[in-house]
This record gives C-alpha cells, structure tokens and sequence, in this order.
C-alpha cells in the first residue's frame, strides 16, 4: 500500500497541476478538483487495480472508474497522467483546440484511462452499474468505481440507478459523492435541499459510508470497508471542502467554474508544494 | 411489374423478437433489456431462452440507456427495448453522450413507432424518432419493412459494431420480402424497376408503394420502387441513379417531414440530382386514437396517397 506521506506529496502536485492547467486553459471548474483531490489521488495510488500499461476501454481485469461529474475533468487528467497513462505534457493542452483533454472527458480522441464520456451530468452512475454488471457476468472480481458530485444528486436518473442497482445486486459497484455543500449558484442547501443524503441511500439498499474527504486514513478505510461482497452496492460520502488546500478559493462556489489569472496562480501555487515536478 | 405475395400478415416486432432470439443463439454477447415492456417489444423467447442475458430494468429507460452503455463498454451487445418515444425522446441526451458520442456497441429497438401504435393516441405515437436519431453523429437508422426484414435486420445490426437505431411497429402488415434473404445495411432494396417516377418508402408504406405501383402500372405509369431501410447512412449513389432515370419521386414513409426519410432523399436529391420531389408523411402533426387502418387513411399514409403524388410530381418533370 502506497503510504500516507506519498499520497501527501502526490496529491500537493495534483493540486498544482490543476491550477496550471485551469490558468493555461483561461477557463474551466478549478473548485470541485481541488476539493476532491484527496480522493482522487487514493484512489488511483493506492486502491484501484489497474495498470496503464495493459490498458483498455473494456477494462477486462482490471477495476475501472467513470468521472460522472464531468466538470471535473482537470483532476481526473492529472491522477490519469501522474499514473503513467499519458504524458503529463499533455497536461498543459486542456480545454485547447486539437487536444485529446476536452473540456469534458470523451473517448473518441482515445485518451487511455478514460471508459465513458461525461458531462451531461446525472449519466454515470448508470453507466458505471452497467460496467460492474459485465464484469459480474464475465465473472470478473475487480471493481467499478464512480465519482459524482453532490449537486449532481439533484438529478432524477441517479435516482433510478438507486433503484435498480441494489435490485440487481450489483455489489462491486463502489460510488462515491462528493460532498462539498456547493454548486454552481451557490451552496447546496440554497439551490435544492439534498440534506439526509445518507438515510436516502440506505433507504434505497446501498450500504452507506461516510468519510472524511481530507484525511488520508479516513478515506483508505471507507474504500476497504466498501469492499464487503454482501450483495449491496456501495455509496461513500466523502466531505470535503471546495477548493481544499488554496485559501482564497477554499469553501466557496465562486470557484466552481472559473479560471484563475496569473496573478492569482502564483499566489495558489505558492501555497502547493512541487512535490513531483511541474508539466 | 414485379408481383409480390403477401404470405400472411404478421407484426414487425415479432420479426425483432425471432430476430433477437437467432442473433443471441450466434452470439453470446448479446443481451436484451427493456423497460416493464418485454412482452410487448417480444422479448419473451430470448428472455425464456436466456434468463441470465434477459436484464430488466423497471420503468427507468435513462438508467437503461447507461446501464446498456456500461454493458457495451465492457464487451457486450446490449439491445434495449420499449416504444419507439420511450427509447428516443425520452432518453435523447443519454444516447447522444453515452451511445453516440460514446460510440457504444449499444442497439436501439424501437418498438410501436409511428401513427400505426393506434389507440394508445398520440402521447405514445412518435412520428419524430427518425429525425431525433438521425442528428445523432455516428448513429445507424435502419426502418425495417416487414417481418422478415426486421427479423434479418435484427441478427444484421447485432453483428454490426456501432450503435444502430432500429425501429419498427405494432400492427399486422403483410410479410413479403424473402425469409432468409441476408440484411445489408447501407443497402438500397430495388423491389420494381421503373422508368416514369421512383416511388421511395421505408417500413410500412413500402407495400403501400408497392400497390401504388400496379395502380400506376394499370393507368400506364412506369414506376420504380425503391426500398430504403438504412435511413442513415444513405446509399445516395443508388438513390441518385434511380432518381437520374426516372426524373422524379414520392417519398413516403410513417413519420413527420421534418427529419424523416423524405428530408433525407431531399438533401441528396438537392446536391447530387435535383429533380421534383413530393411527399408522403405526417407532415406536422400528432397522432390520435383510432385504429391504424382508420389512422392511415385519416393523415394520408396509403397507396392511393402515393399514385396521387405520383401523378402530380410527374407533371413537374
């Protein structure tokens, strides 16, 4: 298992990463990547199987993960980049004409790592119960993973994929939200009141984690415990914080969907230490 | 003309249903799911044959369209079934993200689709699918005319890579185009050769152009009958070689004209043979209540609908 102070350091470059690339871009949603970093960089160093070099769309043998909320993209090119997928070069082409890095993660430029396109929000975690349900019937043990934000809850089709999910018994689904309060009008509880997320998925038969999105531990822990084969599909709630480890865009939706100018790079990157070498 | 013989009646989802069942006996990949609608898009053989292929999915087609993209993406072939709305309309952004721009090996069967659905009314009668699919970039629209195509159209579009849209319909129509006969898709079917005016159709009104062609035969009229089932992609070529014979056309088919096979036939026409065209179809209208005998005749989707076009277009040679 990768420790503690590697994920540290990763995940400090993965920070940085995400501010350069937003900056260059001039546009994008630095706020939600920032947030989930944490998560992200667990994710892809210490818990999925997957190897970049053996890759492909069809994930045979291997876990497999799909970014729901598109928007956050940024985050999801640098863990894919930083894991050996493509080279982190390509990191400074988001969001620019003839790049594979669109704005919203697609899969007809090819980029390795990437098994479904997202951005119209709300599709994932269909997509992602369909991936786990193959893999069941080829009787393929690893996992899918699933990244949604929590706004993103506001839509009616992750809803039908509660239903119909645990229904099947689709048990090596492991989905997680984001739960960062803010969305891009403004925080949560202002725009469409989603309180009582937990009792609303264990209402529908999901097993129910909830975990501290910052602390390393915390997050390690809730993907071991998810891994039970009880015939229940998983649901981790991480909190976290909007814009974690930059202070000026930390705990707001103001950033949600907008670039920093160079000004305000230089004063994010000074708080995000290089750990791994810039792009 | 070139006689053809009705061999008895018979629903074209029935074809989708033999059709699914023979292409899940090739090809274990291939798995069925519908929406609370099994019985009616006939997926019982399969779902009977193969129960662990058979994935019910509820009264949720936006959850079925992504868990038919998942299960594509990881290697299978997934048809999805319901009526035609209900698999178009409905989940128009889901197909567009994660089956076209997704390029998933996902298949669409499009059941109960047009006028011809009948009592339900027009809340379950799309006459705008071909259209809505159609804009998709990369998507296969194929509009099968009887039984037997549909049936062959089916283990066609279950061997093709890509997602395809199939669709096809409730009523009882006759079956006559050849049992065995292997469905190409792109394939233009020339079921008449003719000299004076091409009569193009998809789906039902196909023996309806067939008819209309012994009308027009009998009054001294040379028609060509031209089959299209694939809407898209176009074989513009064959179109456009029928088209630069004749000098003129009807195009008919059960759907609205924006979008349809018409506007289709009307492009290439446009760049490649611009002669008079007219036009069978909804025009722009929904549906209502009614039998489909008593709703084709009512909005004009029959044979005599396509001679009296045919006679008028001729005249604009």
């Amino acid at each position: 298992m990768t420790s503690i102070d590697t994920l540290q350091k990763t995940a400090s470059q993965v920070r940085r990463d995400i501010v350069r690339m937003v900056a260059g871009a001039k546009s994008g949603h630095p706020g939600g990547s920032l947030g989930i970093t944490d998560v992200m960089t667990a994710l892809y160093f210490s818990e999925m199987s997957h190897d970049p070099a053996t890759w492909t769309r069809e994930g045979k043998g291997q876990d497999m993960f799909v970014i729901s909320a598109g928007h956050l993209a940024p985050v999801y090119y640098s863990v894919l980049a930083r894991s050996g997928y493509f080279p982190v070069s390509e990191l400074g082409t988001l969001r620019k004409f003839g790049t594979r890095l669109q704005g919203h993660p697609c899969v007809t430029d090819h980029l390795p790592g990437v098994f479904a396109p997202s951005g119209s929000l709300g599709q994932g975690l269909s997509v992602a119960a369909g991936m786990a349900l193959g893999k069941k019937l080829d009787g393929d043990p690893h996992r899918v993973y699933v990244l949604m934000g929590d706004g993103e809850s506001e839509e009616g089709q992750i809803w039908e994929a509660a239903m119909w999910t645990p229904h099947h018994k689709v048990d090596n689904l492991i989905a997680f939200t984001d739960l960062n309060g803010q969305q891009i009008d403004g925080p949560t509880e202002t725009i469409t009141g989603i309180d009582g997320l937990s009792d609303k998925w264990a209402a529908f038969g999901w097993d129910v984690i909830v975990a501290d999105g910052h602390d390393f531990e915390s997050i390690l822990q809730a993907f071991e415990l998810a891994h039970a084969a009880n015939g229940k599909p998983k649901m981790i709630l991480f909190k976290t914080e909007m814009g974690h480890g930059v202070d000026f865009m930390a705990g707001t939706h103001k950033w949600h969907g907008k670039a920093p100018n160079a000004e305000e790079m230089e004063k994010a990157l000074a708080q995000l230490e290089e750990t791994l070498g810039d792009y | 003309m070139k006689k053809y013989t009705d061999t008895g009646k018979k629903d074209t989802r029935s074809g989708f249903g033999a059709g699914l069942l023979e292409a899940g006996r090739r090809d274990p990949r291939v798995l069925a799911l519908t929406a609370d609608l099994k019985g009616s898009v006939k997926m019982d053989a399969f779902a009977a044959e193969f129960p662990e292929r058979f994935i019910q999915c509820g009264i949720a087609e936006s959850n079925m369209v992504g868990v038919a993209a998942g299960l594509a993406t990881t290697g299978k072939v997934p048809f999805i079934g319901s009526f035609a709305e209900f698999v178009t309309g409905r989940v128009y952004d889901q197909l567009r993200q994660e089956v076209a721009y997704g390029h998933t090996n996902v298949k669409i069967a499009s059941s109960h689709a047009g006028i011809t659905l009948g009592e339900d009314g027009a809340t379950h009668q799309t006459m705008e699918d071909i259209a809505l699919m159609r804009a998709l970039p990369g998507m296969t629209v194929i509009v099968p005319c009887d039984y037997n195509q549909t049936k062959n159209a089916t283990i066609a579009a279950a061997a093709f890579e890509g997602p395809v849209y199939l669709r096809f319909g409730r009523p009882s129509v006759p079956n006559f185009t050849p049992e065995d006969e292997p469905f190409v898709i792109g394939k233009v079917y020339t079921l008449n050769e003719g000299k004076d005016v091409t009569l193009i159709a998809c789906g039902h009104l196909v023996w309806e152009a067939l008819l209309a062609a012994e009308t027009l035969e009998a009054e001294g009229i040379s028609a060509e009958v031209l089959n299209i089932p694939t809407v898209k992609p176009l074989d513009t070529e064959a179109l456009l070689s029928s088209l630069k014979k004749t000098g003129c056309a009807v195009v008919a088919e059960e759907h609205n004209m924006a979008g349809g096979l018409g506007e289709a036939v009307a492009g290439a026409a446009a760049a490649g043979e611009p002669v008079p065209l007219a036009f069978v179809n909804g025009e722009d209208r929904f549906g209502q209540s009614g039998t489909p005998a008593e709703l084709l005749a009512a909005y004009g989707l029959d044979a005599a609908a396509i001679v009296k076009a045919a006679r008028e277009v001729i005249k604009r040679k």
